[in-house]
């Protein structure tokens, strides 16, 4: 079958209309779209996106496929309408070399579930003290041009302005997780209110807003472009947005769970809820979701974390920090930004494709959904509401802090370059 | 009264003055040539104990045995747990070892938490002290002592401490001792103030229900009870305060301070004391000081915990109470 009708789709929260798959590519866009010789997608009512693009996943491939592989988390991704996939680098051994983001491309491609473009470390094994070969990693088929040592924080100015300045010879970008390590040794959860009553390491929102204002400032410094991962505090909106206004090239992406949930939850000692940078409060979530709608944040990113079941069946110190994102992620975002009336879903297509697309260079993805584009292509059912089940998930991990909650929207088909993914919410 | 003891802010102002007067009629048994009630025979009790404290732990071992408790006690040193075994496994071992109550001690805040309200094991879980979270029996035996000596065995009975003034001195951040405290003291109606140096005051404090002060000098002359903390000296490694010398000036209890207390206000240790630090070795020793006073009392609490928690509802004594003393 290499034509596909999709038939009466709400594109992009628009009119109704047809949209015609031809092989790889869409074919035209209109509406009374003859259906000869297609396959039809009956898709009244439902919002056509273009694929879903996530600029921070964990895979775990090489080194924790008991948490995760390429394949059940591309897999996890094609359920949540992802159609491209930028995969972290603090793997085991880190993909700090040409050799290790060659591999995880290749998993990527042959599994044809949703394209992987990995992101290579900054420094040699994440340890923050010598730059990895970084041109290496662009030049290699993996094609790097993101960066970061995510899960550890490029914390050494030097360092950090180095890499700002190196990877302007490729048009690179360093994606830095922002923690002044220092201010976080020990650190538990969100310091403030709750973690003075429930006795646990306070990770201070300062640690974050006091990197993002020294990189933002080494950025204007040296001419580069910064990307601020999964800002999680109002103050952090604050510095992006003064940065923006200045002129410094800075971009910045926020988590779905910091858009809903906040450090209140911590109070059940449940490590579900335990996750880098930690849940705040009830005011950073507004201000997330306020600076996300006036584009201060450019992107909505998964962070997607798997962990085995006893990594998170533990006490809280014990336990190891993330939560799994992907296959929940356009709920969240319709549950926090759509339904509240805070982006339509031309806003949402732009954050959680078309910018992450354009600021990780995907190139093929986040494109318009018209003729002659790649077909890359997510159906959503937005009048669906249903409760969380982690049994269902295709990511070999559980660990979902939304488990038994009711959220709203859901996936039913994605098409990888006109190949279907995901058909009536079932991968193929 | 809950099937577990997690937290003092669990604990009702009801619940509290009846395991505080449960507490006295425990202590009457101590006076007794045998010290022993039969009420926990053929109940079997794990003091599961992943940090080191030996008083303590020995505190609720003997409070166990005067009620006829089986004991068990695991430490987690040279045990399983050193090779890896999770809490989870641990306490599942154990229960099927046919345990009706786990008295945890970890190092962990919401340890004792987990293990109560995860699905993991059915007995009752007793905190014993988690991290720097809780350690609800420690309160509690705090406030037997205040009871005790500001209003009086017989007289406290059914009391609570309405309007008694009560000071917390010392490393507040990093104590489980004073969060159990601040709650148990402001459900039984005291009013806390804490002391410390703002290093050693969490950020968030100021939703708690009590007052808050640096200088130690200014709270003394109006307070009924002053409890010290222990102050590590390592801590002065992190920078929470400049030397132990300027630590024990600001922070420390000498005589020439006790001295500015009222004239029937108490001097209390959670112990153990790091004398020369946070309190002298005159304070310390002198009458005013109730440390050795709460470690008694420590037993009597267990008992009348263990005793509410998984006795039922017979009563724990036969009536030894002198008639016409709750009108004192």
């Amino acid at each position: 079958m290499s034509k596909i009708l999709i038939r009466g789709a709400k594109v992009l929260g628009g009119e109704a209309q047809d949209v015609l798959i031809d092989g790889e590519t869409i074919a035209e866009v209109g509406t009374g779209l003859s259906a000869e010789g297609a396959e039809v997608v009956e898709a009244a009512g439902k919002v056509l996106l273009p694929g879903l693009v996530d600029l921070h996943t964990h895979l775990r491939e090489p080194g924790r496929e008991d948490s995760e592989t390429v394949l059940t988390g591309t897999r996890a991704a094609a359920t949540g309408g992802y159609t491209a996939v930028f995969a972290m680098a603090n793997t085991f051994p880190v993909a700090d070399t040409a050799g290790v983001v060659e591999q995880v491309y290749r998993l990527g491609q042959e599994h044809g579930y949703c394209d992987v473009q990995p992101i290579g470390a900054v420094t040699v094994g994440l340890e923050g003290r010598k730059l990895a070969e970084l041109g290496a990693m662009h030049e290699s088929a993996a094609g790097v041009t993101v960066f970061s040592d995510d899960g550890k924080c490029v914390d050494d100015a030097v360092i950090m302005r180095r890499a700002l300045e190196y990877v302007k010879a490729f048009g690179g970008v360093v994606a830095q997780h922002a923690q002044e390590p220092r201010l976080t040794e020990g650190a538990q959860m969100n310091e403030g209110v709750v973690s003075a009553e429930l006795g646990l390491g306070g990770w201070p929102a300062v640690a974050e807003e006091s990197i993002i204002a020294r990189d933002v400032l080494l950025a204007e410094h040296v001419g580069s472009r910064v990307h601020i991962c999964h800002l999680s505090t109002a103050g952090s909106v604050e510095i992006v947005r003064w940065a923006k206004s200045r002129g410094i090239d800075v971009t910045a992406e926020v988590t779905p769970h910091h858009l809903l949930l906040t450090d209140e939850l911590v109070r059940t000692y449940n490590p579900v809820y335990k996750v880098n940078p930690p849940l705040r409060t009830e005011r950073d979530v507004h201000a997330l979701r306020a600076a996300l709608a006036d584009g201060t944040i450019d992107i909505v990113a998964t962070d997607h974390a798997p962990h085995p079941h006893e990594d998170k069946d533990c006490e809280w110190a014990a336990a190891a920090m993330g939560m799994v994102g992907l296959e929940t992620a356009l709920s969240v975002v319709q549950e926090t930004m759509v339904d509240t009336g805070l982006l339509d879903w031309a806003g949402v297509a732009d954050r959680m494709s078309f910018k992450p697309a354009q600021i990780g260079q995907a190139t093929g993805h986040g494109r318009p959904v018209s003729a002659g584009e790649p077909a890359n292509l997510t159906l959503v059912d937005t009048e669906y509401r249903g409760q969380v089940d982690p049994a269902g998930f295709a990511s070999r991990s559980r660990n979902t802090p939304y488990e038994g909650r009711e959220l709203p929207g859901r996936v039913t088909h994605t098409w990888l370059r006109g190949k279907a993914t995901l058909v009536d919410g079932k991968l193929t | 009264m809950q099937r577990h003891l997690i937290s003092a802010a669990d604990l009702t102002r009801d619940d509290a003055v009846l395991i505080l007067d449960t507490a006295e009629e425990m202590a009457r048994v101590a006076d007794r040539p045998i010290k022993k009630l039969p009420t926990l025979r053929g109940r079997t009790i794990v003091n599961l104990f992943f940090e080191d404290s030996t008083r303590t732990r020995i505190s609720f071992e003997a409070a166990e045995k005067r009620l006829s408790a089986d004991v068990i006690n695991f430490s987690a040193k040279g045990s399983s747990v050193s090779k890896g075994e999770s809490l989870k496994d641990t306490a599942q071992t154990l229960e099927a070892m046919g345990v009706d109550a786990v008295v945890i001690r970890h190092g962990a805040s919401g340890a004792p938490y987990r293990l109560a309200n995860s699905g993991w094991i059915d007995a009752a879980v007793i905190n014993a002290g988690d991290g720097t979270h809780q350690h609800p029996t420690q309160a509690l035996l705090d406030a037997f002592t205040m009871r005790r000596r500001l209003i009086g065995r017989d007289a406290g009975l059914g009391q609570d401490l309405a309007g008694r003034r009560i000071t917390i001195v010392g490393d507040v951040l990093h104590s489980r001792v004073a969060r159990s405290n601040v709650d148990l003291l402001h459900t039984l109606g005291a009013e806390v103030t804490l002391v410390a140096p703002p290093t050693l005051v969490p950020v968030g404090v100021e939703t708690w229900p009590c007052e808050v002060a640096y200088d130690l000098d200014g709270t003394l002359p109006k307070c009924d009870a002053v409890m010290m903390l222990r102050v590590q000296r390592e801590r002065m490694n992190a920078a929470f305060f400049p030397t132990e010398r300027e630590y024990s000036r600001r922070y420390g209890l000498d005589g020439d301070r006790m001295a500015r207390l009222p004239e029937h206000a108490i001097v209390m240790h959670p112990g153990p004391m790091v004398r020369g630090m946070e309190i002298t070795a005159e304070v310390a020793d002198s009458d005013r000081c109730t440390a050795v006073e709460q470690v008694a009392n420590g037993v009597s609490i267990r008992m009348a915990v263990l005793y509410l928690l998984l006795g039922g509802n017979e009563p724990a004594v036969t009536h030894t109470r002198p008639t016409g003393s709750e009108e004192k």
